[in-house]
């Protein structure tokens, strides 16, 4: 097992707090948007996006490129914040989200360069991303699919069907995250539907398990580098905080989707900019 | 010579030579290989071959990803179960994210007659005309199958094709139609007034024709195979020159092939339109031309609307 280094972690942390940043900007300027997924979620996309994915911002459709599905659509702003960082859209394009015919929809859609799949709509990514997986394998290609679930979207049955067929095709180039944030729209996942025991129930349809701390880009990274070809499809339980990096938001289910007022705005930017700092002092030091 | 092959394996027939060709056709299927026809497809081509149980959700999402990577995915089941089962992935998955998955449809309308309303599709064409770029197309017989078949290889839209499970009579001659989507083909000339069908109904329409003729009638046979992009001149050309029009499809009444009669020459040609098919109640049980007599989809009820 390889590890990258201090200095790859470093970089990464500073840029998922950039993205944060990003992300917060974009959801207080158009007044709309699904924080506390796509706080919870910046540091698997920064992870994939800046050091685990084959892909080329000039270059979106790139034939081998690792392909990436957000099957979690709601949590577009992290995407977009992540696509702009990357290069794959000017930054200046995320200043029409939320806008009248901007081309930044609530929910990703393809016309955006770097996006695979039109999604929204809960529970279709899987699937998707089982026909791109066959697809690699048919071809002998190695690139890999990606595709981040939400934890309540796993009361969807269509995901349980495209398990199946992933282990039954022995899909070891796909990898799929789902976001365990223990929070969905109307509170804690467990009492709105339980979806526990999650690694158990993800083993006995022949999937590899891996729990990580979501919120850690060391062990996100890492894990995702040290996945084996073993004809066994890959799951990143990724324990993370809903609002991750926001004190007030942090654990709040009404911070499923919600916009802060200037005051809360103010406030989470410092507390962004504050790690920013931090992460930018080491990188020089 | 009555024609003893079903249009369901005229299209796996040829799909599976023009696959032989192209190692990026394949067939994604739910268990249905067998009511489908896919069972030399599976044999011959296996590597060219997804099964995936019982789980249409998921066959048509992967579909869209076999086709997002590269592959020309025809997802191949009952008519039934992919208009209504799997319908948001074929609204978010395929029409939407602009998959051209193609759809095929077996066993649509009422073929499945003894079977019960759950196994009916009657609603296909009314939903899916509303999904923006989805292409529905209905063949009538077995050479427009084949025909159909090689133009949607590398056609660049989602389709959706239904046809039947029995064999049905030739409506054209030979291979050698001619056929194009979105390009309604007319059958007869006739001024007294229009008969346009589509699918199964299309034989019906020619019968009742005939049947009409020697009434002294002289209808205008028109082929609507394709329901969307709906061949719009034709519709207006036939309102303009025969002043009535009759619609008539294995389908319910509200939102399919009449109501797109309709839609365009209430707007541009206002002549009486008589929309034939089946009414808004759980379709009886029986045998399909049992049903098609019933509710007056068949020549003789074709006649009788004709004459009424």
């Amino acid at each position: 097992m390889s590890n990258v280094t201090e200095a790859v972690i470093n970089r990464l942390q500073l840029q998922s707090e950039q993205i944060r940043k990003r992300l917060v900007e974009i959801v207080y300027t158009s007044k709309s948007g699904h924080i506390g997924g796509s706080l919870s979620s910046v540091e698997i996309e920064t992870a994939l996006y800046f050091h685990v994915m084959n892909i080329d911002p000039k270059n979106p459709k790139k034939e081998d490129r690792d392909r990436f599905i957000l099957s979690k659509g709601h949590s577009v702003e992290a995407l977009y914040s992540v696509l702009a960082a990357a290069g794959f859209i000017d930054d200046s394009l995320l200043e029409t989200y939320g806008k009248f015919k901007s081309l930044l929809a609530g929910h990703p859609t393809k016309k955006t360069p770097g996006v695979e799949l039109n999604s929204g709509a809960l529970g279709h990514g899987l699937a998707v991303g089982v026909g791109m997986a066959i697809a690699a394998k048919m071809d002998k290609k190695s690139y890999k699919t990606y595709v981040l679930m939400g934890d309540g979207e796993q009361g969807e049955g269509s995901i349980y069907e495209a398990a199946m067929s992933a282990s039954h095709y022995k899909l070891d180039n796909l990898v799929a995250i789902i976001d365990r944030n223990c929070l969905q729209i109307s509170g804690k996942t467990e009492d709105v539907m339980a979806l526990e025991p999650m690694r158990q129930r993800w083993e006995a349809f022949g999937w590899e398990v891996f729990d990580v701390d979501g919120n850690n880009i060391s062990e996100v990274v890492n894990t995702f580098l040290n996945m084996d070809y073993n004809n066994k499809p890959k799951l990143m339980i990724a324990h993370t905080t809903k609002g991750c990096g926001i004190s007030f938001m942090e654990k709040v289910a009404k911070w499923h989707h919600g916009v802060p007022n200037d005051e809360q705005y103010t406030e989470a930017i410092a507390e962004i900019e504050e790690r920013i700092q931090q992460y930018a002092n080491v990188s020089i030091r | 010579m009555t024609n003893t092959i079903p249009c369901r394996k005229m299209f796996t027939d040829t799909l599976v030579e023009l696959a032989k060709q192209d190692k990026d056709i394949i067939a994604v299927t739910t268990d249905a290989r067998g009511s489908v026809t896919l069972d030399t497809f599976a044999k011959e081509l296996p590597a060219q071959f997804v099964e995936l149980g019982i789980a249409e959700q998921n066959a048509v999402g992967v579909a869209a990803g076999l086709v997002s990577a590269g592959k020309k995915a025809f997802v191949c089941g009952p008519a039934c179960f992919y208009v209504a089962r799997s319908l948001e992935q074929v609204k978010v998955d395929v029409a939407y994210s602009a998959n051209p998955v193609k759809i095929l449809g077996v066993s649509g309308g009422v073929s499945y007659g003894a079977l019960g309303f759950s196994h009916h599709s009657l609603h296909d064409i009314a939903v899916l005309r509303t999904f923006p770029g989805m292409h529905i197309v209905l063949p009538c017989d077995i050479y427009q199958t084949k025909k159909l078949v090689e133009e949607l290889i590398d056609y660049p839209y989602p389709v959706y094709v239904r046809v039947g499970r029995n064999a049905v009579p030739n409506v054209y001659e030979s291979e050698n139609v001619e056929f194009k989507i979105g390009k309604a083909n007319q059958l007869t000339d006739g001024d007294d007034l229009t008969i346009i069908g589509t699918g199964e109904t299309v034989y019906h329409c020619l019968e009742a024709s005939k049947i009409l003729k020697e009434k002294g009638i002289n209808a205008r046979v028109i082929d609507m195979h394709t329901l969307k992009p709906f061949d719009k001149e034709i519709v207006e050309k036939a309102a303009a020159e025969t002043g009535r029009i009759i619609t008539v499809e294995e389908h319910s009444i509200f939102g399919g092939l009449g109501s797109a009669v309709t839609e365009i020459v209430s707007q541009t040609h206002p002549v009486p339109v008589k929309i034939l098919g089946i009414p808004d109640e759980f379709a009886i049980h029986g045998k399909p031309l049992e049903i098609f007599h019933h509710y007056g989809i068949d020549a003789d009820g074709i006649v009788n609307a004709a004459l009424t």
